[in-house]
Formats: C-alpha cells, structure tokens, sequence
C-alpha cells in the first residue's frame, strides 16, 4: 500500500468511527451523571431509521441530525424518569427500550428501505487542508466527523475544567454531597441523560446519511453497534479521551480485519470483524481485574520491588465507575 | 390487603391497554389498518393445527431460555450472555452430530448426545461468563454481550470454513441433517413431543429449584444481599457460578433444540433472538417462575402471529417485537407508579 492510500484509509477510520464516537461520548456523559443507558443499541438503529426518515421526507440533513438527537434524548428520558421517578431498574428499562427500539425501527422503516436520501457531502476546511499529512486526515472529512473530534474535546473541558462539570461529577459520584452543596442532583440526572441520549442520537443518522448513507432495515449491518458502544464507555473509563481511544482502536482493529482479509483467504469477513471482541474483554479483564480479591491477595505474596511495579500497571489500567453510578438518589 | 390486590391487578390491566394503544398508534403511523394488521397476527396463531404446533415449537426454546434467565436472575445476575450460551450449545450438538453421523449407533443415542454436547457447550459458555465476573471483575453485562459476538462469529466461521457444505461457501447454513438425526415428529408436524416435554420439564424443576430447595433458597440470599449471604456463610461466588452454569446448561438445551427439531442444521442465526426474549418475559413475569410457562407461550405466539404480516400486509414482522417489548415497558413503569402513589412509606 502507498503511503497516500495509507493515509487516506486512516482518513477513512476516522470518519467511520465517527457515529460511534457519538454515542460513547453521550454514553460517558449520561453515566458521569450516574445513570446508565443501556438502550443505546435500540437508540442507534431508530435514530438511525427517524434520521433517514426525516431527512428524506424534508430534504434537509440538519432536520435528520436533529431528528435523531430528538429521539436519543426522548429515549434517553424514559430511562430516567423510569429510574429517578418510578424507581425501577435503570437496566431493566435500559434492555427493554434496546429491544423496543430496534424492532420499531424495523416496522416503521419499512417504507423507507432502499430509499435513495440525501447524504452528508466532504466539506474541506480551506488552508488548512494544503497541510501535509494532517490536511487529509483532518481536514478533508465531512462535518459530522469534525463534529466528532470537537466533542471529545469539549465533552472532557465540559468533565474536568468548568464548575458545572465539577457539580455533574459530584452527582455520579457523591450525590448526598452534591446535594448538600446546593445542587438539584435529580433535576441534573434529567438534563445530562437527556444531553448524553441526544449526543449518542447523532450516532444514528451519521450512519444513515453519513457513513452507511441509506436505510436498509435489518440489512443495514447497525444492529449490534449499541453494545460496542456500552463496552467502550466502560473501557474509557468515563474519561473522554481514553474513550476516543477506546473508539479509534475499535475502529482501526475492524479497518485492519477487512485489510487482512486477502492475506487469510480461509477466515471469512464477517469472523475478522469481531475481532475487536476478544479484545475488548481483554481489555475489560485488565481494567478490571486489579479489585479483583484473588489479585489483591496475589499482589500482597509478591517480593516488595515486583508488588510495587504490578500494582502501579494495574493502577494505571485501572477505570473505576462514578460512585453511585447507577444508584437512585433520594434527598431525605 | 385485598383492596391492594385489586388495585394492583388493575394497574397491569392498565398497562396492557397502554401498549395495545401504542401499538396502535405504531400502526396508525405506519399507515396500516391496525384492526386488519391484529386479526392477522391472530389468524397466523389459530387458524391451523399447523400454525398451533409452530408456536409451541417456537416456546420450547423460549421456555428454556425464560427458565434459564429466571435462576441467575435469582442469583442478582443479568445473564445477558444467553444468546451466545444457546449459539454455543448449538455448535456443540452439530459437532456431536456430525463426529456420530456415519457411526453405526442408533439415531436416538445420537441424538441423546446431542443434547448432552450441547447442555455442555452452553454451560461452558456460561461459566466464562461467569469466571469474567468472579475472578475477573468484569460485569455479567458487557463480558456476556462480547462472548455473544464471539459466539456468532464463532459459529459463522464453522459454518462457511470446516463445516461448509462442499464447493459452497455460503453462511446460510451447514448441510441438513438425514432425517434418522431429526427428533421425531410423529404427527408429520413441526412440533416434537420430545422438545415439547423438556421444554415443559424444565421449567417446573426450575419452579421447584427456586421455590421448594436448601438450594435456591441460598441462591436467592446471594442475589437480594450478596454481603449478607457471605457472612451467613454461603459460598457466594459458588453460587453465581451455579447459576451461571445451570443457566447456560439451558440456554444450551434451546440450541439443541433448535438444531434436532427446528432447523436441523446449524445456521448463523440459530438463537432465533430467543435469549433476549427469555430476558423479557422473565422481566414482564417479574420473576415469579409460576408464570413462565404462559407468558412464554404468549410471547412464542405473537412471534409466530407475526410472521402474517410480511406475507398478508407487506409490513415487517418486528411488529411482534415492537408488542413484546412495549408491555414489559409499560408493566415496569406502570408497577412503579403504582409503587410511588400507594405504597410510600410503610
């Protein structure tokens, strides 16, 4: 491969993992704030179809984007009101909204299969795509790409730099205290899922006018990409950078599962493509196995110079969950 | 406590005709007679012996996947795994089948082993699982749903690569079976008595494992208060590995069950989505094992019922979905509101 073609396949990764991108940042948000989603895979696929739907019916891209984030945060607020309001369980709510959602993108999609829609078109930035190298890389992309550098950029200032940040990790995390310090932990839980279901909405129509432009039902290869997404906000550690990492390695490991295809003719594409998988639970195992008792107690046996190296890799693997991810808060 | 009883039967009545009147509504956006689209969806459950016996081929698995769910919901696990255990246990009855095809035992031992492969390959399933979350750290959730894609693709390499049938490569499936490796079915339906049976088995000694033993008495500790249990002395990580197995052994006879008596091979899509659904039901029965049995039986009909729908109307059959997840939805928060109006602090 030349360099040139090289450059552009990265150029390619980057773009693809663009929906993706979406719906990890709006997952890490919505779970800073201790709620989990898990209905994202059903949030994806019917973003995905309303997106399409809308944009085809209007002929306007903003009003599909918008549509989808719309629907991600509507879905999003079920979860919330179901476990912040009516104290149910916020996964229970979560998985049945997942298997929900995908089926009624299924039906009410079916008018629109193989529909020819508008899609996003490559919008250069001008000057700085003359750069060499980083000009194709970044500067050549479409606006939902760019879109998804800018967000890991803003959703970690938003995290870790401002007070309204401070205040949305104190809700995850020690909510009691939070509420102590004034804030209306509850009617912050609304906002940031609802925020972080809109985010992960975009993911949708960015794959049905953008990256897999079209909608073609259960033929449209989404389903599935829900669950990628949960595994890699757990994998980024709620920190937005590890999880832009988490996504960009995903995506490149998927990238080079279609590159190897011709080198091993005898694994078909579909086995190199989850490939990421196992390695995804790896990678869980290694975030997580530091608390496990057995290593702890394993540490504790070694010589003194190896305990000390092994528990600072751990440590350094290590991704631990907001507090009271999760966990309903009551004031009184 | 009486008045309670009512007012909480009414409640769930009242979340049933919410989702019927979503479903409804769904129907009405997607430009469809919503009275036509549910005699259909009926006519595809009763109007033939054939379409009776398919449902109850189709709640075998079902129930076997719902009785599965329901022992490591006991134990506070959210095996969302299932799919890959039922996957797996298919690939293990196929791999025994095929290795005992052209051997001369009789057909019913092959088949007997079959099911013992493929209670194995799902119980091995499970307990990676379940060893991810005990010694590993990683929730049942996110280590359950990458082995499920391990699974799937573990399955399609079979399927295209050692397994393809000669001069294919295709993912459609692995070449049928002779029919002398078919569970019976005596009365030229697609129904076998002999699935039937275990299906029905299965669920009434998960009833009585979860209701009546030393057993899942202990299984239950672990699952309301795994610290408590702990310090009364109950091996707790045991006993999630327990359920894990005990569920994936299950999941495993579906997929057994799906290769002998449904498809008689094995194809890609083998858990027929049936594990999540399992996860559903038990959500809607709120994990009282007595009504498993009906509402899977339930649920299996409107999967069948929804078959009607591309062939009568041109419309997806995910309607059936779109019905089976809005109830549980519904019944959910519906329960919670009834919850949060009537019995706030006792």
């Amino acid at each position: 491969m030349t360099s040139m073609g090289l450059l552009i396949s990265i150029a390619g990764i980057l773009s693809g993992a663009a929906p993706i991108m979406f719906g990890v940042i709006g997952e890490t948000i919505t779970e800073r704030a201790g709620i989990i989603n898990l209905s994202m895979n059903g949030t994806i696929l019917l973003s995905a179809m309303v997106g399409f739907a809308a944009a085809f019916v209007t002929g306007s891209l903003f009003l599909g984007f918008l549509a989808g984030a719309l629907l991600g945060g509507l879905v999003a607020l079920v979860v919330a009101f179901s476990s912040i309001a009516l104290k149910q369980s916020q996964v229970a709510v979560g998985f049945v909204l997942a298997v929900l959602c995908l089926n009624l993108s299924y039906f009410l999609g079916h008018a629109y299969i193989s529909q020819n829609g508008p899609s996003l078109n490559v919008l250069p930035i001008p000057v700085l795509d003359k750069i060499p190298i980083l000009g194709i890389l970044f500067f050549r992309q479409d606006l939902m790409t760019y879109f998804s550098f800018v967000i890991i950029f803003l959703a970690w200032f938003w995290i870790y730099r401002t007070r309204p940040g401070l205040m949305l990790r104190g809700i995850g995390e020690r909510p009691a205290a939070a509420y102590v310090r004034g804030a209306n932990v509850n009617r912050l839980r609304y906002i940031y899922t609802f925020l972080g279901g809109a985010i992960a909405g975009l993911a949708g129509p960015t794959f049905s006018l953008d990256v897999k432009a079209g909608w073609a039902g259960q033929l449209s290869g989404l389903d599935g990409y829900g669950w990628i997404v949960l595994s890699i906000a757990i994998f980024g550690g709620w920190n937005p950078f590890r999880a832009a990492f988490g996504v960009y390695l995903f995506s490149f490991l998927q990238w080079l599962g279609l590159v190897l295809q011709p080198v091993l003719p005898n694994i078909p594409t579909q086995v190199l493509q989850v490939a990421p998988f196992p390695l995804m639970i790896l990678t869980l195992l290694l975030v997580n196995i530091g608390d496990a008792e057995w290593v702890q107690r394993w540490l504790a046996s070694l010589p003194e110079g190896t305990r000390r190296v092994m528990a600072r890799i751990l440590r350094a693997l290590r991704a631990s969950p907001p507090a009271s991810l999760g966990v309903p808060f009551e004031s009184e | 406590m009486k008045k309670n009883q009512w007012l909480k039967i009414g409640f769930q009545l009242a979340a049933i005709v919410l989702a019927l009147l979503f479903t409804t509504l769904v129907l009405l956006m997607a430009g469809a007679s919503p009275l036509q689209a549910y005699s259909n969806v009926l006519q595809g459950i009763f109007s033939s012996t054939a379409d009776i016996t398919n449902v109850l081929a189709a709640w075998v698995p079902l129930l076997l996947a719902t009785a599965g769910v329901l022992i490591t919901f006991a134990a506070g696990l959210w095996n969302i795994g299932i799919e890959g255990q039922i996957v797996l246990g298919a690939v293990f009855t196929t791999g025994a089948l095929r290795l005992l095809q052209n051997s001369s035992l009789p057909g019913g031992w092959i088949i007997v082993i079959g099911f013992i492969a493929g209670l194995i390959g799902g119980a091995i399933w499970g307990a990676l699982a379940g060893v991810l979350k005990t010694f590993g750290g990683v929730n049942e959730i996110f280590g359950g749903l990458g082995l499920n894609f391990v699974a799937t693709a573990f399955a399609l390499y079979l399927i295209i690569g050692p397994w393809g049938r000669p001069g294919i490569a295709s993912t459609s499936g692995t070449l049928i079976f002779p029919t002398r490796l078919w569970l019976p079915t005596p009365l030229n339906v697609a129904l076998s008595p002999w699935a039937l049976g275990l299906g029905i088995l299965a669920a009434i000694l998960v009833y009585f494992l979860l209701r009546g033993t030393y057993f899942g008495l202990r299984l239950k500790a672990v699952g309301k208060n795994m610290r408590a249990a702990f310090l009364l002395g109950v091996p707790t990580w045991q006993y999630s590995m327990y359920a894990f197995l005990l569920c994936g052994a299950l999941a495993g006879l579906a997929g057994a069950v799906q290769v002998t008596a449904v498809y008689h091979r094995l194809i890609p899509t083998i858990s027929s989505g049936y594990g999540f659904l399992g996860l559903l039901v038990a959500m809607l029965i709120n994990y009282q094992a007595v009504w498993a049995a009906p509402i899977a039986l339930f649920y299996a009909a409107l999967n069948i019922g929804g078959i009607q729908l591309p062939i009568m109307m041109k419309m997806d059959s995910s309607l059936s979905g779109v019905l089976q997840g809005i109830l549980v939805l519904f019944v959910l928060m519906v329960e919670g509101a009834r919850q949060q109006l009537f019995e706030k602090k006792e």
